[in-house]
C-alpha cells in the first residue's frame, strides 16, 4: 500500500461520513419534492416539444409521463441514502436516475445539479454506510466506527475543488476590475432585505466581486485550518446565505453549506448524531463496537483506487480545457460547462433562423415559440451548440412538411456584460452544413472586446 | 495558538467590513452615474397615472362618441350619419393602438385585446350569427366574429355597406348585430379601466420590486410581447408571409379600409415609443420613462439613444410605403415591405436582449433555478 500513499489508511471516524450522507440524502429528497411540486417536471420535460441533448447523450430524452416514475425512484433513492439502507444500490439508483435528469436537456444545465452528478459518483465508492445506518445496524459485517482516511479526504478535496476552480474563474477583468455582471444584478435588487439600500451604491458591486473571488480561493484552506474553521464556516453560511437572497439559485446554497460540514472534527458530527438519536429515541450504541474498516489488498480495491484517481484527475484537467480552443471563452462557451464557472456572465442573445428553399429561393423566419419554451429559447440564443442542434430540428420538422430543400441560416445577436448586442453567429453560414463535434465552431464571429485574465 | 489566529482572523473580518461599510465617499471608486439608484416607483406612477389610464381614458372617451354615433345611424341610416359611424370608428381604432400594450393586470383577466381585436376575422361566422340571431360573445371561439376587425367588416366589407344595413329584411338583424360588438368592446374597456382606477393602480404600484413577477419586470415583458406579437408580426410580419414565405393579404389589420392598416402600425409604434420615453399622453411631457432607468446603468444612455433613433428609422420606413394592401398585391415577395420589416425587426434585439440584459429583466417569466 506504500505506493499508493494517495490513499490513507489511518483509520478516522466514520461519523462525519455518515452524516454527509445523511444531511445528502434529505436535501436530495427535498430538491426533488421542491421540483415536483414547482411543476417543473411538466414544464421543463414534459411540455416541451423539444429537447436540447449533451453532445453523444443525445439518446437520453424525458420519459413522457413515465419521467414522474423517473423522478420518484430518485427521491425514493435518496431516502434509502438517508436512512442507510441498500446504501450502494440506493446511491447507484440516485447517480443514475440524477444523471439521467440532468442529461435529458442542457437548457436545464446547472453547475449545482453537476456537482451533485460527479458527488453521488464519488459516494458509490465511498463505505458512508458504516456508521449510523440501517445497513451498519443489521449487517455487523458493515458496520465501521473507523473507516479509512482517504474516505473523507476526497470529499474535502472536490469541495475544495470546486471553490478553488469557482475563483480562479473569477480572476478576470470583467469581474475584478468592471465588476461585472454584479453591477447590473446588484442595482436592481434595491428591494432585498437589509441589504436594498446598498444596492444602487456603485462601490458595492466592486466589494462583492473582489470579496467572492477572495472567499472562493481562501475558504478551503480556511477550513481545512483547524483555528480558523469556525470562522471559514461563519463565511459559509453568510456567503451563501446572501447569494441565496439576491439571486434565484435553488438549492445551491443549502447544498455548499452543509457539505462544508465534512471539513469539521468527528466530535462535532457525534453531537449531531447524539441529537438525531436522542430526538428520535434510537438506540445506537450498536454503532460504537469500535471496529476498523481494513481494506482488502485484492484487484477491487486497486480498481477503485484506479477510478477515484482518474476521476480527481478528470475534475482537475476539465476547466482547463477551454485552453484548446481559440477565441473568447465567455463569447462561444467552448469549454465553459462542468468547469465551476458560477454566476460570471450576464449574457442574453436573439436569434432569428431563416429557413431558404433551395428550389424556389423563397424564404420565411421561424417563429420559435412554436418549437421552444420560453426558456429554451432564451437559453438557445446565446449558446453556438444550442443553435445548431435547434437548426437540425428545424431541418427534421420542415422536411416533414415537404420543404426538403432547404438551407437554414440565423440572424443573432448577442449582448455579454452590458456590452452592446453585436452579431452572434456569421448569417452566411447554412448551418445544416455543420456538425457538432468538440472542434472549434468557426461559424461563430469573434468577440469584439477583449477579456483579460484566466 | 488557536485564539491567536482565530483573533487574526476576525480582525482581518472586521477590517473588511468596516472597509466595505464605510468607503461611501466617492474618491476611488467610479463615478456614481447620474442617478445612483432608480426609484422603480416613480417609473410605476409615471406609467399608471400619466400614460395607462389616461390612455384608457381617452379611448373610452372616443369609444363612446363612436357610440353614440353608431345609435344616431341605427335610428336614422342615411349615408350622412354612416360617414360619420366610419370616421368615429376609424378615431376609435386609432385610440386602440394606445392601449392594446397594457395587457397587465384587469386587461389581462379580461383577455382584453384578443376579444378587442383579433383578426383577421370570420366572415363566414359572423354572417351566420347575424342570419341565425344568436351568438354568445363570451365564448373565446367568436373572438374572430367580434371587435375592431367584425366592424371593419361590417362597415368596409360589402359591396355596398350602407345597403346592407338598410336591407328591410336583414339590416336591422346587422344593426342589432353591429350593436351587440359594440357594447361588448365598451363593457369589456370600460371594466379594465374601472379597474385601474379603483385599485389596480395602487397595487400596480405597490409592485414595485426586482423579482420577475413584480410590475416593472412584467411590464417590460408585456411590452416586448406587444412590440414582438402584435406590432411586428401581427400588423407587418404575418401579412408579408415572414413566417411563412406565402404573403396573406388577408390576415392584415383593417383589411377592408385599404391604407388603414398602415397609420394603425404607425400609431402603435408612436405608443410603444412614447411609453419607451415616459412620455405622458396628455400634453405629451417627456416624464420617466425605461430610457430614464437605462441612463442609470453603465452604457444605458447609448442604448436608450440607439432604440430612440432605431424607432425613428422604422417609422421613415413604413411611412414611405404604400399600403400594406397594395405592397403585398402588387409585388412578389413585398421587398419594399420586407425590408422595412427588417427596421421593425431591429428593434427586437436592441430591447429584448441589451435593454433587458442592462435592466436585468429576465425575458419571460422563466421560473426555474440558475447558478
Amino acid at each position: 500500500m506504500h505506493k499508493l500513499k494517495l490513499f490513507s489508511q489511518e483509520p478516522v471516524e466514520a461519523a462525519p461520513l455518515a452524516v454527509f450522507r445523511i444531511l445528502f440524502g434529505i436535501l436530495m429528497l427535498w430538491s426533488m419534492l421542491r421540483f415536483w411540486s414547482y411543476g417543473w417536471i411538466e414544464k421543463l420535460y414534459i411540455a416541451p416539444k423539444f429537447h436540447f441533448s449533451f453532445y453523444g447523450f443525445e439518446w437520453v430524452k424525458p420519459l413522457g409521463l413515465w419521467t414522474y416514475g423517473l423522478f420518484f425512484v430518485c427521491g425514493l433513492s435518496a431516502i434509502l441514502i438517508t436512512l442507510g439502507f441498500k446504501y450502494r444500490l440506493a446511491m447507484l439508483t440516485f447517480f443514475l436516475s440524477f444523471t439521467y435528469i440532468e442529461l435529458m436537456d442542457k437548457t436545464t444545465y446547472l453547475n449545482h445539479y453537476y456537482f451533485v452528478s460527479i458527488l453521488s459518483f464519488l459516494l458509490l465508492f465511498l463505505p458512508a454506510n458504516a456508521y449510523f445506518s440501517l445497513d451498519a445496524k443489521y449487517d455487523k459485517s458493515k458496520r465501521f466506527k473507523y473507516v479509512p482516511k482517504w474516505n473523507i479526504d476526497v470529499l474535502k478535496l472536490l469541495l475544495a475543488l470546486v471553490y478553488i476552480y469557482a475563483g480562479l474563474a473569477k480572476l478576470n477583468s470583467d469581474w475584478l476590475l468592471q465588476a461585472m455582471p454584479l453591477k447590473i444584478w446588484l442595482a436592481s435588487k434595491t428591494d432585498v432585505p437589509l441589504m436594498g439600500s446598498l444596492m444602487g451604491k456603485a462601490w458595492v458591486p466592486y466589494v462583492f466581486s473582489w470579496f467572492g473571488a477572495l472567499y472562493d480561493l481562501t475558504i478551503p484552506f480556511l477550513l481545512l485550518y483547524k483555528p480558523t474553521r469556525w470562522l471559514a464556516f461563519f463565511l459559509v453560511a453568510v456567503f451563501h446565505i446572501m447569494t441565496s437572497v439576491l439571486f434565484n439559485i435553488g438549492m445551491f446554497p443549502y447544498i455548499m453549506i452543509f457539505s462544508t460540514l465534512i471539513f469539521f472534527d468527528a466530535g462535532f458530527h457525534h453531537k449531531l448524531l447524539d441529537f438525531l438519536s436522542k430526538t428520535f429515541r434510537w438506540d445506537t450504541s450498536v454503532f460504537d463496537a469500535k471496529a476498523t474498516l481494513r481494506e482488502k489488498h485484492n484487484t477491487l480495491t486497486i480498481l477503485k483506487y484506479g477510478i477515484v484517481s482518474l476521476f480527481f484527475a478528470v475534475q482537475l484537467l476539465l476547466p482547463w480545457r477551454y485552453l484548446t480552443y481559440p477565441g473568447e471563452l465567455f463569447w462561444t462557451e467552448e469549454g465553459y460547462r462542468f468547469s465551476w464557472r458560477v454566476m460570471l456572465m450576464e449574457k442574453a442573445g436573439y436569434a432569428q433562423f431563416k429557413i431558404v428553399n433551395k428550389a424556389s429561393g423563397k424564404w420565411f423566419y421561424v417563429d420559435n415559440s412554436e418549437f421552444l419554451t420560453p426558456f429554451q429559447e432564451k437559453q438557445m440564443a446565446f449558446q453556438p451548440d444550442f443553435i445548431l442542434e435547434y437548426a437540425h430540428f428545424l431541418r427534421d420538422h420542415f422536411a416533414k412538411e415537404g420543404q426538403d430543400t432547404i438551407e437554414i441560416y440565423v440572424e443573432s445577436y448577442v449582448t455579454l456584460n452590458g456590452r452592446r448586442s453585436t452579431e452572434f453567429i456569421d448569417p452566411k453560414v447554412n448551418l445544416l452544413e455543420q456538425r457538432e463535434s468538440f472542434k472549434h465552431k468557426k461559424w461563430v464571429r469573434p468577440f469584439k472586446d477583449d477579456i483579460k485574465g484566466i | 495558538m488557536m485564539k491567536k489566529y482565530f483573533g487574526v482572523s476576525v480582525s482581518l473580518f472586521l477590517v473588511l467590513l468596516v472597509w466595505a461599510c464605510s468607503s461611501d465617499t466617492d474618491e476611488g471608486v467610479d463615478p456614481p452615474p447620474t442617478a445612483p439608484t432608480f426609484n422603480r416607483v416613480t417609473l410605476l406612477t409615471n406609467w399608471a397615472d400619466n400614460i395607462i389610464i389616461p390612455s384608457y381614458q381617452s379611448f373610452t372617451d372616443t369609444f363612446a362618441t363612436f357610440e353614440t354615433s353608431f345609435q344616431i345611424f341605427s335610428q336614422e341610416r342615411t349615408q350622412g350619419n354612416f360617414d360619420a359611424v366610419r370616421s368615429a370608428w376609424e378615431a376609435a381604432y386609432r385610440s386602440w393602438q394606445h392601449v392594446s400594450m397594457f395587457e397587465i393586470g384587469p386587461a389581462e383577466q379580461n383577455g382584453l385585446r384578443l376579444n378587442v381585436n383579433t383578426f383577421p376575422a370570420d366572415v363566414l361566422l359572423i354572417e351566420d350569427q347575424i342570419a341565425g340571431g344568436t351568438y354568445d360573445f363570451t365564448l373565446s371561439s367568436t373572438r374572430d366574429s367580434k371587435g375592431f376587425a367584425a366592424l371593419d367588416y361590417l362597415f368596409n366589407g360589402p359591396e355596398d355597406a350602407l345597403a346592407s344595413f338598410t336591407n328591410a329584411t336583414t339590416g336591422d338583424g346587422r344593426i342589432t348585430y353591429t350593436s351587440d360588438v359594440i357594447l361588448d368592446i365598451g363593457t369589456r374597456v370600460n371594466e379594465v379601466l374601472a379597474a385601474w382606477e379603483s385599485q389596480f393602480r395602487d397595487s400596480f404600484i405597490a409592485s414595485d420590486g426586482s423579482s420577475s413577477t413584480s410590475s416593472v419586470d412584467r411590464m417590460t415583458n408585456d411590452y416586448i410581447f406587444y412590440f414582438e406579437r402584435f406590432l411586428r408580426a401581427g400588423k407587418m410580419g404575418i401579412p408579408a408571409g415572414v413566417f411563412t414565405g406565402e404573403v396573406a393579404p388577408n390576415t392584415l389589420e383593417a383589411f377592408y379600409q385599404e391604407g388603414l392598416g398602415n397609420a394603425l402600425f404607425q400609431e402603435g409604434l408612436d405608443a410603444v415609443q412614447d411609453f419607451f420615453n415616459g412620455v405622458r399622453f396628455n400634453g405629451g411631457a417627456n416624464d420617466v420613462g425605461f430610457d430614464d432607468y437605462l441612463r442609470t446603468i453603465t452604457g444605458g444612455d447609448e442604448l436608450a439613444q440607439s432604440i430612440n433613433n432605431q424607432m425613428n428609422m422604422a417609422r421613415t420606413e413604413v411611412n414611405a410605403l404604400d399600403s400594406f394592401l397594395s405592397e403585398i398585391e402588387n409585388n412578389d415577395p413585398p421587398v419594399a415591405m420586407l425590408e422595412a420589416y427588417g427596421e421593425v425587426q431591429r428593434l427586437v434585439p436592441l430591447i429584448k436582449t441589451d435593454m433587458f440584459s442592462l435592466l436585468s429583466i429576465d425575458v419571460d417569466f422563466v421560473d426555474a433555478d440558475g447558478d
